[in-house]
């Protein structure tokens, strides 16, 4: 950290500039009446540079914070694993550039995960910017990683179908009622991977990529609930998400993976499996971006501190 | 001589080809006593096969169901049935046909053996009611014969009493700020379509928000996000402003349609709320991530906030950044609160006997399976299965 | 009339689509009537987006005040579809080479798939992270400890946000994981606060809310409830 400090002192003397004008405003109105009336761009400010300087710190140090996989993630882990090369996973990437933030590292590391167990992959997408989703996680990963995988006999994508639920609800029985063609529009029949799919109860596993409506709430109400043996499903949702979830665990939804942290610890299971002694940095993003959550989260828990304080002196004051 | 030697290296031959194990894969004992019957409570599309296991059942692969319907010539594959399996459901049959069926055990070698078969075709049955959700409509007469009960004791007079809900009581104060300020009153109605319940509700409180404002003179400013919504909200707020006595202050410009785009939308507010400054803000529907950037930027300004939302997962952001907040059953309510017509009202005493009925189910369904495990009763047990797995889904 | 004929609709419609679900021959009507929504929803954004038009059109005639930003909406908007809905430099597919318009439309590289990857995703990516900064000043404002409700919400809020992180984890990692204690660990805490408090709440919360849609829609459907088409 101090050689950090050193290496990189112009971004000190950056943060120590922005931050003169408060330090004066407390000199000059006293720490209680500044904090009490205080801007909240200050705020503002201050969260910039806790999300900010970890980044950086992390971006030139390429230190990550150790990271002990819980039970949740453990149990998704585990469902993917258990998977044998040649099964069938059918994966649903709800979701859009605005959580790719919380959920591009962990449709990065299920695809990475599910490429490794040489698993045949199904991509399907519920909103419409999932397609490209798609599109991003296969380029960063299939592409990138396992060029030896081909198209239409290791992965395809079926691409978006409007109606949410109702595409959920038609699928389970019948697939081929919605899914004429890929997402690049070549016939179902000439797509090898597809023979005798008829429906997504022939999928070994169902893995749902979730920022909302429709999401994993949806694939467990109208997929898991009516068919509970022949579709099993694990997902990765929101920090938001998640609690609405936990109604679900553990029987119609075996594992979860929630916000980031979900993220970092599903990351780390699969790099020791599979990522050598010298993982790439490119599966490691989750785990990257739980520094600044952590500078972040603390000071959250400072700013209430702070507030409370600055409450309980101002009733004392005014009594 | 030569001749005799190749018949009998012939016969050899063929002695050798029947002995299992010596060039060729051994036929599976095959399953027996294969039945069909029709599956209950469908639309006639599904027919249940039982029979009995193959004798060599541990070391199969599977059986191999087929179909074929009587004008059909061939048998075609339904599926591989795991070992161990004596029963299966066919799907997807035409209800107007009639289907023979074949079971086949097959080996590890992928080796056939005779299959068991059905001799009667049978046509599959289409019941015309779905016996397995029985239980749910059940469920759904008891709330709704208690919603609707009430609806009609209230029409009879009979007094009833509803709690005070602060957010709804501060609609009038909210409406007259932004008129004694000459701001205008911001209405969002959520971010989902008009298939969604909450956008309805959302719309609900519109009528009244809207009708206020005409009494008032207050502006109101409605941004959607699906266009659906738009033409909606116009219709709800042109009503009201008639119902009000002031067509001529209506603006169908003021009700207008932004982008579906969740995030695009919202900058479009922020900035509005900035530039404008509306001095009553209110959050009535559907709301995603975007509820604490709305609810923050509200407060910024300084505009009292009402937000109402059914998204459990938003109702945090709200509680923290609005004055106040409908909670879930809340939002629901307000539409018969703000009225206060009998009708109306009664529905929300029928609301609360439902919940009634789902406390009893889960005081019941709790101290049951308490009891089954601490008993060990095989009754009990039933019991607590019974309503779980057949009465709750 | 304006308003028995869709009353009757809506009655008729919400009765028959109930009674459907029960009978398995018409158990696939309420999926139709959904792709239907969808059909309307999706002619809905030529309403949707003639009424963009108009206002921003407005408001660069009138000059009013930002009418610059109007400007800028109304060329986006145009640029947009147009790049769409024609392909624009959007190469032919390989299975059709000869047809110029069998190219998919967000292919990498095609100018839509730039608007995409360097406006579009910043710019929703820029607004959700705006969050961030929003939860701060919330939490700076409004996460007072004002009695004991609110001290036991401060309380859980502090341990599930630590709980999240490794300082968290650090901070309770000296209690040995197969002791009585062990569910003192803070990350054990955190996942016991989400499965159980935080479960029970959120079910209560939703059961009421079922309650209210039941309520809310059987109104609609009977039509003592119709203030959705305005007010009386």
């Amino acid at each position: 950290m101090a050689g950090f400090l050193v290496g990189q002192w112009w971004l000190v003397i950056v943060v120590i500039l922005t931050l003169v004008p408060l330090a004066r405003l407390i000199a000059r109105l006293g720490l209680f009446a500044a904090l009490i009336s205080l801007d909240r761009r200050w705020i503002f400010l201050i969260m910039l540079w806790s999300v900010l300087v970890p980044i950086y710190y992390i971006g030139v140090t390429g230190y990550t914070f150790p990271e002990v996989p819980s039970a949740l993630a453990q149990a998704t882990y585990d469902e993917i694993e258990a998977l044998d090369a040649g099964d069938r996973l059918l994966l649903s990437f709800d979701f859009d550039p605005a959580s790719e933030g919380e959920l591009g590292p962990m449709a990065t590391a299920f695809v990475r995960h599910a490429a490794e167990r040489r698993l045949r992959m199904y991509f399907i997408a519920l909103w419409p910017v999932g397609l490209q989703m798609i599109d991003e996680t296969i380029a960063r990963v299939i592409a990138r990683d396992f060029p030896q995988l081909v198209y239409g006999e290791d992965y395809v994508n079926l691409g978006f179908k409007s109606g949410g639920e109702a595409v959920i609800k038609v699928i389970v029985t019948n697939l081929r009622e919605l899914y004429t063609t890929d997402s690049r529009g070549t016939a179902i029949s000439d797509i090898p991977m597809m023979e005798g799919i008829e429906n997504i109860q022939q999928m070994d596993l169902v893995l749902n990529v979730s920022a909302g409506y429709p999401g994993t709430k949806e694939w467990v109400q109208y997929a898991v609930t009516p068919y509970p043996e022949r579709i099993r499903l694990v997902a990765g949702a929101t920090g938001v998400q998640a609690p609405l979830l936990y109604p679900y665990i553990p029987r119609q939804l075996p594992g979860l993976l929630g916000a980031i942290k979900g993220a970092a610890e599903y990351e780390k299971l699969v790099t020791d499996a599979y990522g050598g002694t010298d993982p790439d940095p490119a599966y490691l993003e989750g785990l990257r971006r739980m520094g600044p959550q952590l500078v972040a989260h603390l000071l959250i828990i400072a700013l209430i501190v702070v507030a409370n304080a600055l409450f309980f002196l101002d009733r004392e004051a005014s009594r | 001589m030569r001749r005799f030697i190749t018949r009998a290296c012939l016969c050899l031959l063929c002695f050798l080809a029947s002995v299992p194990g010596w060039g060729q894969d051994a036929l599976p004992v095959p399953p027996t006593a294969l039945i069909a019957a029709d599956h209950p409570w469908d639309n006639g599309t599904q027919i249940d096969l039982e029979w009995t296991l193959s004798a060599d059942d541990a070391a199969l692969l599977g059986y191999l169901v087929r179909r074929r319907a009587v004008d059909e010539p061939d048998f075609t594959r339904v599926d591989l049935v795991a070992p161990g399996t004596g029963a299966f459901t066919v799907t997807e049959l035409n209800p107007s046909a009639s289907y023979l069926f074949e079971v086949a055990a097959v080996s590890q070698a992928n080796v056939e053996s005779e299959p068991a078969a059905t001799t009667t075709p049978l046509a599959p049955a289409m019941e015309w009611f779905d016996g397995t959700r029985l239980w749910f409509l059940v469920t759904l007469v008891m709330f709704s014969g208690a919603v609707a009960g009430f609806i009609v004791l209230a029409r009879r007079g009979t007094p009833l009493k509803v709690r005070k809900i602060p957010g709804l009581e501060a609609v009038d104060e909210a409406v007259g700020r932004a008129t004694e300020m000459g701001r205008s009153c911001l209405f969002v109605p959520g971010i989902q379509d008009m298939n969604d319940i909450q956008t309805i509700a959302g719309l609900t409180i519109l009528s009244r928000v809207a009708g206020t404002a005409a009494e008032y003179g207050a502006r109101i400013e409605v941004p959607t996000t699906r266009s659906l919504v738009m033409t909606a909200a116009r219709e709800t707020v042109e009503a009201s402003f008639l119902a009000a006595g002031r067509p001529d202050a209506f603006n169908p410009d003021a009700i207008y349609y932004v982008t579906d785009e969740q995030f695009g939308y919202v900058a479009y507010v922020q900035g509005m709320m900035v530039r404008d400054r509306p001095a009553a803000c209110f959050y009535m529907g559907a709301f995603f991530a975007e509820s604490l950037i709305l609810a923050e930027m509200g407060n910024s300004i300084g505009a009292i906030q009402v937000a109402g939302t059914a998204q459990p997962a938003q109702l945090p952001f709200f509680v923290a950044a609005c004055d106040y907040t409908l909670i879930g059953e809340e939002f629901f309510a307000a539409s018969a609160y703000l009225s206060g017509e009998p009708d109306q009202l009664g529905s929300l005493k029928g609301q609360d006997v439902g919940k009634l009925i789902v406390a009893a189910g889960i005081v019941t369904g709790a101290a049951g399976a308490t009891l089954a495990v601490l008993t060990g009763s095989p009754f009990i047990q039933s019991l607590v299965d019974f309503f779980t797995e057949r009465m709750l889904t | 009339m304006k308003r028995s004929i869709p009353l009757l609709i809506t009655a008729v419609g919400g009765f028959v689509l109930i009674a459907a679900y029960f009978i398995p021959f018409t158990q696939g009507w309420g999926e139709t009537v959904a792709v239907w929504f969808d059909v309307l929803a999706s002619i809905a954004f030529i309403l949707g987006g003639g009424n963009l038009l108009k206002i921003h059109l407005k408001k660069v005639s009138d000059r009013v005040s930002g009418w610059g930003y109007s400007l800028i909406v109304l060329g986006a908007f145009l640029i947009t579809i147009l790049v769409g809905l024609s392909k624009v430099g959007v190469p032919p597919s390989e299975q059709y080479p000869a047809f110029a318009w069998s190219g998919y439309y967000s292919d990498v590289g095609t100018p839509f798939w730039f608007f995409y990857e360097y406006a579009f995703q910043p710019l929703t990516a820029t607004m959700f992270a705006m969050l961030a900064f929003y939860i701060a000043s919330a939490a700076f404002r409004a996460f007072r400890a004002k009695n004991l409700e609110a001290s036991l919400l401060l309380g859980t809020a502090f341990i599930i946000l630590l709980g999240r992180t490794f300082a968290g984890v650090a901070l309770t990692s000296w209690i040995p994981e197969d002791s009585v204690f062990a569910g003192l660990r803070v990350e054990n805490l955190t996942v016991y606060i989400m499965s159980v408090f935080n479960t029970v709440g959120n079910r209560a919360i939703m059961i009421g809310i079922a309650l209210g849609i039941v309520s809310v829609s059987l109104k609609v459907l009977l039509g003592v409830d119709r203030s959705y088409m305005g007010k009386e």
